[in-house]
């Protein structure tokens, strides 16, 4: 990840800012300036998600890119976030405990490093909600 | 549009060729290609290359000019095109062949794939590959490709009720019909319990799940239908040829274990065709992970969702069954080179249609499928074949 793309990408990392179309009501995390329904007649306005929702499906990663390599194993999930879109994130918890249907809250981590002097990217991570 | 056939194919043997280059290995499947079409090289009207990733694997782009003047073409001119559309590169080049012939505007098609996957090292590759997927939002996160598969696994596993010792048959005859293939990559057949006994690389998946990382090239001709008794004794007739997209993140599909480009592209092949699966005398899927060819079997309509584990369990796939799968031996055993994989699979169809594929030859096998998937599902091309 470049430094540029993930600077510019900032807001919606640490604070789940995606947004919504009000003409259909659908909400989009990842952020969409284009809604797919409504196409040119959509009106797109910023959203701040809860950030909480349900694991849809895990796995735990044990062989991972070089960024990523010195944390594994971990556990990554696509989480369905309560007002509705589905997105890809790391669940801090044991490998043995995530679980489809489990409830999750976010927290805001260190995702990865470029290198060891390099730059650290900050982001959403999803803890157990119980 | 005017009817296509294939002429000519050859493929390099698949595998870690460090000995051999990135432009050497395409040259010797163009060769191939052309010496069993009969072709000059001066014959060809086009290329059409297709190729994930030379950038990062061999920091080599502009790969259509590359590979013409490499085939010995530069100073013909030919018009050569790069196609990209990560693992389904080479599907999407056979594509843009058959369209270039099939509209008239060309008469002799090389349609090609090529990748050079082992000068990186594993970390690298890896990281090129999760770039198949959403880099933004599904790489950041620490996403890979087998991890992205994985995914699907639980939710499938979940949903359908599939074992464990079912998602390892898929490997274990993947690897009995590569050891059958003298170009495959792994020719050493496999039982359950090594598949069980592979390490996680990501839960459920193990190592002997995943396709491996892999060099090689294919190249195939395509030509008019009625030129191409010129060339070949038996030209293979492209009955259908299909493509189809879908959300570039997996988080963003309808369904996750139902790889919805697969059922579009798929559909539109058997109207193109019009045939049904009954017709089908074998099928190359893109097994990419053992689970990615039970959802392929499954959303091309070969059988109900769920069911295609037990299928596999059965026998069904296998080389004496109803319906063979990766008779080639897949990605899995033959080896994944990905953008040459597309051009692999109707290599082996063209070999099964025309009774040249040896130990693993299906018994009077008239019409073949292959099906080539990007990503995680957000590319999808599908051929029919019929000799
Ligand atoms: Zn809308």
């Amino acid at each position: 990840m470049s430094v540029a793309r993930f600077w510019r990408k900032i807001p919606q990392r640490y604070n789940l800012v995606g947004t919504q179309c009000t003409t259909c009501g659908s909400y989009f995390f990842p952020p969409r300036t284009f809604c797919p329904e409504c196409r040119r007649a959509g009106v797109i306005v910023e959203h701040r998600f809860k950030g909480t929702g349900e694991v849809v499906t895990h796995t735990v990663v044990r062989s991972a890119s070089e960024q990523f390599e010195q944390m594994t194993p971990y556990v990554l999930a696509i989480v369905q976030l309560d007002e509705g879109p589905r997105v890809t994130g790391q669940v801090v918890c044991a490998p043995e405990e995530v679980k489809i249907g489990m409830r999750v809250k976010p927290v805001f981590r260190r995702i990865s490093t470029d290198g060891e002097s390099g730059v650290i990217y900050y982001g959403t991570k999803y803890i157990p909600d119980e | 549009m005017r009817p296509v056939a294939v002429i000519g194919a050859g493929c390099t043997t698949f595998g870690e060729k460090w000995n051999t280059s990135f432009r050497n290995l395409f040259v010797e499947a163009g060769m191939l290609a052309l010496e069993d079409a009969n072709l000059s090289g001066e014959q060809i009207d086009a290329m059409y290359v297709g190729n994930m990733s030379a950038g990062r694997f061999v920091e080599q782009e502009h790969i259509g000019a590359l590979i013409a003047d490499y085939s010995g073409l530069a100073s013909h001119h030919i018009p050569s095109t790069r196609v990209e559309a990560a693992c389904a590169s080479g599907g999407l080049s056979f594509r843009q062949a058959v369209i270039a012939v099939a509209s008239g505007m060309e008469d002799i098609v090389v349609a090609a794939g090529v990748e050079k996957m082992t000068d990186v090292a594993t970390g690298a590759s890896v990281d090129t590959l999760a770039g198949a997927a959403d880099r933004e939002w599904e790489g950041f996160a620490g996403a890979t490709f087998p991890g992205l598969y994985a995914m699907i696994a639980t939710n499938y596993t979940h949903r359908y009720g599939l074992t464990r010792e079912q998602l390892a048959q898929v490997a274990v005859k993947n690897h009995f019909n590569g050891a059958r293939n003298p170009i495959a990559q792994f020719q050493q057949e496999i039982t359950i319990d090594t598949v069980m006994k592979s390490s996680l690389v990501a839960d459920p998946l193990r190592l002997f799940d995943c396709s491996p990382i892999t060099d090689g090239a294919a190249a195939v001709i395509v030509a008019p239908l009625d030129r191409a008794r010129e060339f070949t004794d038996t030209p293979i007739k492209v009955i259908a040829s299909a493509q189809a997209s879908d959300t570039i993140a997996l988080h963003d599909r309808r369904d996750i274990s139902t790889l919805d480009a697969t059922v579009a592209a798929g559909k539109r092949a058997f109207e193109m065709a019009k045939l049904t699966h009954k017709d089908i005398d074998m099928v190359e899927v893109h097994d990419c992970f053992t689970i990615a060819e039970l959802c392929a079997i499954e959303d091309l309509g070969f059988c109900p969702k769920g069911q295609a584990g037990k299928l596999t369990a059965e026998g069904v796939t296998a080389l004496d069954g109803d319906l063979p799968v990766n008779t080639s031996g897949g990605l899995k055993a033959c080896g994944h080179p990905v953008g040459a994989t597309g051009i692999k699979q109707v290599f082996e169809i063209v070999q099964q249609l025309r009774g040249e594929a040896g130990r693993r030859q299906i018994d009077g096998a008239r019409i073949g499928m292959t099906h080539n998937v990007g990503g995680t599902g957000a590319t999808v091309a599908v051929h029919i074949l019929e000799v």
